[in-house]
């Protein structure tokens, strides 16, 4: 049986202990149709030209885990934030680990998906929000059918979320091969401001395959900075869809490290509703053996006098492979619009490769649009003033390396993330240098 | 100290040096005059390590060791410092974070643990302040958004961290304002002694008025067409480089 197959008849199973009269009813079988018609992208696809999920798809994947998941603070304590207070959303296996978790309802939310879908306290916002900016393409669609738990965050309007919020979904490898479909929305009210850490990490070396949809409603004037951490193990691989819709005078910035797994395909996409929003989408892409990471990101302007930024670094040693594929689109009345886009890479070896491709589609003629995408060697003249220095010519181009991606790291808010993600960097390209990170 | 005996090199089979012999001595300071486009940075890249360079001819000598296919940071762990003309700028490390490592590198070549952080941070004050550079600066990324001024004053200050054997200064008076060429010659003059040389590559006679040269060679057409003592100096100030072409011919 195909894993399609499979998906569809535990569907069937799924829909037994399901809510007939719920909206949400509807909405799922819907959702499984529409991935039952399209099934899994494959390389004939466009969008999916340069990354294949052929082989993501051969192992026999547990669809629910029953098994015991005992998880251990003091082994798993590293992959938290854990230098400061936060807020912590942690599933384990795609079940909730209360455990592990520091959730609230005092003025905001931060609580599971699935009270929030069973509760009847939640219905208008549930109504109101989910499953509305989400394409219907079928990986949105499988997870959509298939919803059951994830994050649920509301910030009222006006509150300053004074801590961070992460959301952290581990895999124990108590399942052979086990697939996850966590499902996030995250509502921000007018004026109000919070900063999000979402990770995926396994715990094992057995097989993971991720399918996650998190949806992100910005209010009137809200500020979201999220943060996506990257760095699990080679045997798991990850397919975010991220879908945000700013109203006016929002910013929204997400800041993607991708440093670790197996395959890794990020669809991130912004609608701008309102006038003076500000998207800001930056990532990191430090790889090396066989890793793949596929930035796939879409901005879509529809109101005037907005802007958009995204800054894309890649390193890529071994035979890494790296797809950055950016599309913007401006609609005809979204005027006076200012859409940055660049994309640097280095190719550390001769293996390794990177396939860009920036799509621009503007139909309104007061546009500022720029995009550049440069794939580079070392540059010799740098690497001759560092060694002249005394500093070995490895150290120095782990340190070239190091300087190029670190200016992504300017807009990254909470130190400690930063500090975190700066180590990481330097662990990941081998520099030993006396950095005080 | 260094030997420089016949020494051809180039590019792509052109040869920008051809046939530079030059002896400079501990305690001595050599300053390298001539026109743009000589080979005045060449010949000094070319000591420092520089591998674009292709080597046709010739051998470079650094306390009697033959240095001539040694990579760059093992010159400067024996003691070559290249202050550039066109320091270059590194996004993302502070001047700090890159004299530490430059430092602590050259220290691990030599078998030795890294310096300990107070004494580090001891001499980085004590150097900065010679070189009346505000700490402020040293936590900006290196060279970036310096002005010219800036970066020479900068790579003074490595200099002055690394306390090399040999000092190339390629230019390191341009771009800098009367006080700031006094302060850097100050600190120039400072590092030397009877056990290290410098070798100074300048279009002004003004430097040597602050750093007194011992010899001065002028470079034409990759060849040191013509030495003397500082006085030669003077007289290419005044009289400029067309006088010693005709007197070749
Ligand atoms: N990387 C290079 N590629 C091509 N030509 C080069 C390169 N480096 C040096 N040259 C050439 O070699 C010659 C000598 O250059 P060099 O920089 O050594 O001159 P210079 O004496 O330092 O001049 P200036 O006084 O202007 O600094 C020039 O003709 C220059 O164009
Ligand atoms: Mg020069």
């Amino acid at each position: 049986m195909s894993f399609k197959d499979k998906l569809l008849s535990s569907y069937i199973a799924l829909e037994d202990y399901l809510e007939f009269d719920s909206p949400l009813h509807d909405i799922r079988n819907e959702a499984i149709k529409n991935f039952e018609e399209k099934g899994f992208p494959t390389k004939k696809d466009e969008a999916w030209k340069y990354t294949s999920l052929k082989s993501l798809l051969k192992p026999d994947y547990s669809v629910y885990s029953n098994k015991e998941r005992n998880v251990e603070l003091k082994n798993v304590r590293k992959y938290f934030l854990h230098e400061i207070d936060t807020y912590k959303l942690v599933f384990v296996d795609g079940v909730y680990s209360s455990f592990l978790s520091e959730t609230t309802h005092d003025t905001l939310d931060v609580c599971l998906m699935s009270a929030a879908l069973n509760k009847s306290k939640y219905k208008p916002v549930i109504e109101a929000y989910f499953n509305k900016t989400a394409k219907s393409d079928s990986l949105t669609s499988l997870n959509t059918a298939f919803t059951k738990e994830g994050a649920y965050i509301h910030i009222p309007a006006h509150k300053e979320v004074e801590k961070p919020i992460e959301i952290i979904n581990f895999s124990t490898g108590n399942e052979d091969a086990i697939f996850l479909q966590p499902r996030n929305l995250i509502v921000v009210g007018e004026n109000a401001h919070v900063q999000i850490i979402e990770r995926h990490q396994s715990l094992s070396n057995n097989e993971v395959l991720t399918n996650s949809v998190t949806e992100i409603f910005a209010e009137k004037r809200a500020y979201v900075d999220y943060y996506k951490i990257q760095n699990d193990v080679s045997t798991a691989s990850l397919i975010d869809n991220t879908y945000i819709s700013q109203q006016r005078d929002t910013v929204c910035r997400v800041h993607t490290f991708s440093f670790g797994g197996k395959l890794v395909r990020n669809n991130l996409n912004y609608f701008q509703h309102g006038e003076h929003t500000d998207s800001t989408l930056k990532g990191i892409t430090i790889l090396e053996g066989k890793q793949h990471v596929d930035h796939n990101t879409l901005v879509h302007h529809t109101a005037p006098n907005c802007e958009s930024h995204q800054d894309y670094k890649g390193l890529f040693a071994e035979a890494s492979i790296g797809v950055f594929n950016g599309k913007i689109v401006v609609e005809k009345d979204a005027q006076k619009i200012d859409a940055f886009q660049q994309n640097n890479n280095i190719l550390i070896d001769d293996k390794a490769t990177i396939n860009a491709k920036p799509q621009l589609e503007i139909f309104a003629d007061d546009v500022k649009c720029s995009h550049g995408c440069t794939i580079g060697q070392f540059d010799e003249e740098a690497l001759f003033y560092l060694r002249s220095r005394g500093i070995g010519l490895k150290e120095s181009r782990a340190l070239l390396m190091y300087a190029f991606a670190n200016t992504v790291l300017e807009s990254v808010k909470i130190p400690e993330l930063k500090t975190r993600i700066n180590k990481l960097i330097a662990n990941k390209i081998g520099v030993s240098l006396g950095f005080e990170l | 100290m260094l030997k420089i005996k016949d020494l051809h090199a180039g590019l792509e089979g052109k040869d920008i040096l051809q046939g530079i012999n030059l002896d400079v001595k501990a305690g001595e300071v050599h300053a390298i005059m001539g026109p743009n486009g000589s080979g005045k940075s060449t010949l000094a890249s070319v000591v420092a390590g520089k591998e674009e360079f292709d080597i046709t001819k010739g051998e470079i000598d650094f306390n009697d060791e033959d240095i001539t296919e040694m990579d760059p940071e093992e010159r400067a762990h024996k003691g070559i410092f290249l202050s550039f003309q066109y320091p270059v700028e590194i996004p993302g490390v502070s001047v700090t974070n890159f004299i530490k490592t430059a430092i602590n590198e050259t220290r691990k070549s030599q078998g030795l643990e890294d310096m300990p952080a107070s004494e580090m941070l001891k001499m980085i004050k004590d150097k900065a302040a010679m070189l009346e550079i505000d700490r402020k600066f040293l936590s900006r990324s290196l060279n970036e958004g310096f002005s010219g001024g800036e970066k020479k004053r900068n790579e003074i200050f490595q200099m002055a961290m690394l306390e090399p054997k040999l000092a190339i200064l390629d230019e390191t008076d341009s771009g800098l304002d009367i006080d700031a060429l006094k302060v850097v010659a100050n600190g120039v003059n400072k590092l030397k002694s009877e056990d290290n040389a410098v070798l100074l590559i300048t279009h002004y006679q003004r430097l040597l008025d602050y750093i007194v040269p011992d010899y001065v060679h002028v470079l034409m057409d990759g060849k040191i067409v013509k030495s003397g003592t500082k006085e030669l100096a003077y007289e290419l100030e005044e009289k400029g480089y067309d006088w010693i072409k005709e007197e070749m011919v």
